[in-house]
């Protein structure tokens, strides 16, 4: 596979589409998961990685399901190329910046991967867009099934699965859902609502953080437990708070046009004029004013972009995405520049150079 | 005050929610904030978790003794001692649950509040793997009689491990 080709497009959890999708961006499963004849990694040497590598991709390889994906060599990708499969959440940093042999088998639409050598064996994450948690589990379980059915994992009777870090042992699983909150963040209520979700063993983490401040008004909600309850459980944990979080942005979004309309109007159609006609850029600005024009087409504020443009461009602009489409490494500078010229293309293509905007 | 990573000024201040651990407070300069925040940016709290769960367990129980004495313990299969664990922060090998499980034990249960498992099973059950956990300990001992170039008794043990090996 060609990432070139991957670049272009925009990846399954930016879709923009699925349930309650102007709010929930996507659904996350992940799975962590050792095989038992092997050391975890921290005890491996090059010799031991290339064997599970092996092992894996060797019994796995053969299922027609497996056989369609594309297997990454993250040991032998440039840097920049590793950079952007992070970006697209196809690998974690860990695997980007791990060391001997490891590697990515990725479904080509983007909905599953499976990280080999990261931090444990088999890290097998599943993407699916918007609000989409009962389907991606059962994707999830079908693939540790297609696994465990051709090798033999670490468990243990009482513990569950072994992972090599004891926060994940048990189910191994991570139930992620990312929520875009801006109304939120400008009312500011999130500490409040995130307080309340630590009480109930439920983790908040942002996306994309460059300081203190998560960036893009991303958030992620997922179990802090992975031992003691069942998937389902877990799921239910996770599911039961997201309608909740929903509710309070739609609230929030309301009290904004009801009570605070010009601010709001003003505050969306500023970022959006910057973002129209910045000759240079940074990343950090240019995911917090892609969030307000979010929100904005969301409210009917601005018309003539579609969702779906805008979550492309939040990938699109960060830094190896832009040079993969650009073609060529760029440095800080140049990237400020190209990813501004790359927003006036994108964002004036089909309203004629002018912010059409209804009042 | 100093980040907690390196020995620049701390100019960030994180707090993790996590629970039951409690909120665990992160003072970090900006190239470690850096790091720190986009590496949980796409999942993991894990991290700092294990960290904070660590930290409790020190201050709680054993006195400097008896800490340095639970340090030297080694598992028999993988040879990870309980301070490269604290260390890491990340265990040696699936028999390290077991081996090192009265220390482990209390750790768990701070950070996940039980310590038994519900849910899915392998399609082979709970199955002994005692197998397989032969066959990290003599890929060990092979590895070990080479850097001795004890290379009669490597041979030995590359037969035993192919031995196993064709059997799965
Ligand atoms: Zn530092
Ligand atoms: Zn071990």
């Amino acid at each position: 596979m060609k990432l070139e080709e991957l670049a272009g497009q925009c990846g399954e959890w930016l879709r923009g589409t699925g349930p309650e999708s102007d709010i929930v961006i996507s659904s996350r499963f992940r799975l962590a998961r050792n095989l038992a004849q092997f050391p975890f990694i921290r005890r491996c040497g090059e010799q031991d990685r290339s064997a599970i590598e092996r092992t894996i991709c060797d019994r796995v390889g053969a299922v027609e399901e497996w056989s369609k994906l594309a297997y990454v060599d993250v040991a032998r990708l440039p840097p920049v190329d590793r950079q952007f499969l992070v970006e697209r959440q196809l690998i974690s940093r860990e695997l980007s910046e791990g060391e001997g042999p490891r590697g990515v088998a990725i479904d080509p639409q983007e909905k599953f991967s499976v990280m080999i050598n990261e931090e444990d064996h088999l890290r097998i994450q599943v993407m699916h867009s918007g609000l989409d948690l009962q389907n991606a589990w059962d994707q999830i379980n079908r693939i540790d099934d297609m696994i465990d059915e051709r090798v033999t994992y670490a468990f243990h009777e009482r513990l569950g699965y072994l992972t090599a870090c004891p926060t994940n042992v048990g189910t191994g699983l991570r139930v992620s859902v990312m929520l875009h909150l801006p109304a939120l963040v400008m009312t500011q209520q999130i500490e409040r609502v995130f307080r309340s979700l630590q009480k109930i063993n439920l983790a908040v983490r942002g996306l994309y953080g460059e300081g203190s401040q998560p960036r893009g008004d991303f958030y992620q909600i997922s179990n802090q437990i992975t031992l003691g309850r069942s998937e389902s459980q877990l799921i239910e944990q996770v599911g039961k708070v997201v309608p909740m979080l929903i509710e309070y942005e739609r609230r929030a979004r309301e009290f904004l046009v009801r009570d605070n309309q010009k601010d709001l109007h003003d505050k969306v159609s500023r970022a959006y004029g910057i973002l129209c006609t910045a000759q240079t850029i940074s990343s950090a600005e240019t995911m917090d004013l892609l969030s307000s024009v979010r929100m904005g087409v969301n409210l009917g504020l601005i018309e003539d972009i579609e969702i779906p443009t805008i979550n492309r461009l939040f990938i699109h602009t960060q830094p190896a995405h832009l040079q993969k489409l650009r073609g060529g490494e760029l440095d800080t500078a140049d990237r400020n520049i190209e990813r501004a010229q790359y927003l006036q293309r994108h964002l004036r293509k089909g309203n004629r150079g002018g912010a059409q905007q209804k009042n | 005050m100093k980040c907690q990573k390196c020995e620049k000024p701390a100019t960030f201040h994180i707090t993790e929610l996590t629970d039951p651990a409690g909120p665990l407070e992160l003072h970090l300069c900006e190239d470690c904030a850096k790091t720190y925040l986009t590496q949980g940016a796409v999942e993991e709290p894990g991290p700092a978790m294990i960290g904070g769960a660590l930290g409790k367990q020190v201050q709680v129980g054993q006195t400097a003794e008896e800490l340095a004495r639970l340090d030297q313990k080694v598992c028999p299969v993988c040879g990870i001692s309980y301070y490269e664990f604290r260390q890491a922060g990340r265990l040696g090998c699936p028999h390290d649950y077991i081996c090192f499980e009265p220390e482990l034990e209390p750790l768990i249960v701070s950070i996940h509040g039980q310590s038994k498992h519900s849910g899915k099973v392998p399609r082979r059950g709970a199955a002994r793997t005692d197998r397989q956990t032969d066959l990290i300990r003599l890929r060990r001992e092979m590895k070990e009689a080479v850097e001795r170039e004890e290379y009669e008794k490597a041979s030995q043990l590359r037969d035993q491990i192919r031995n196993i090996e064709t059997e799965y």
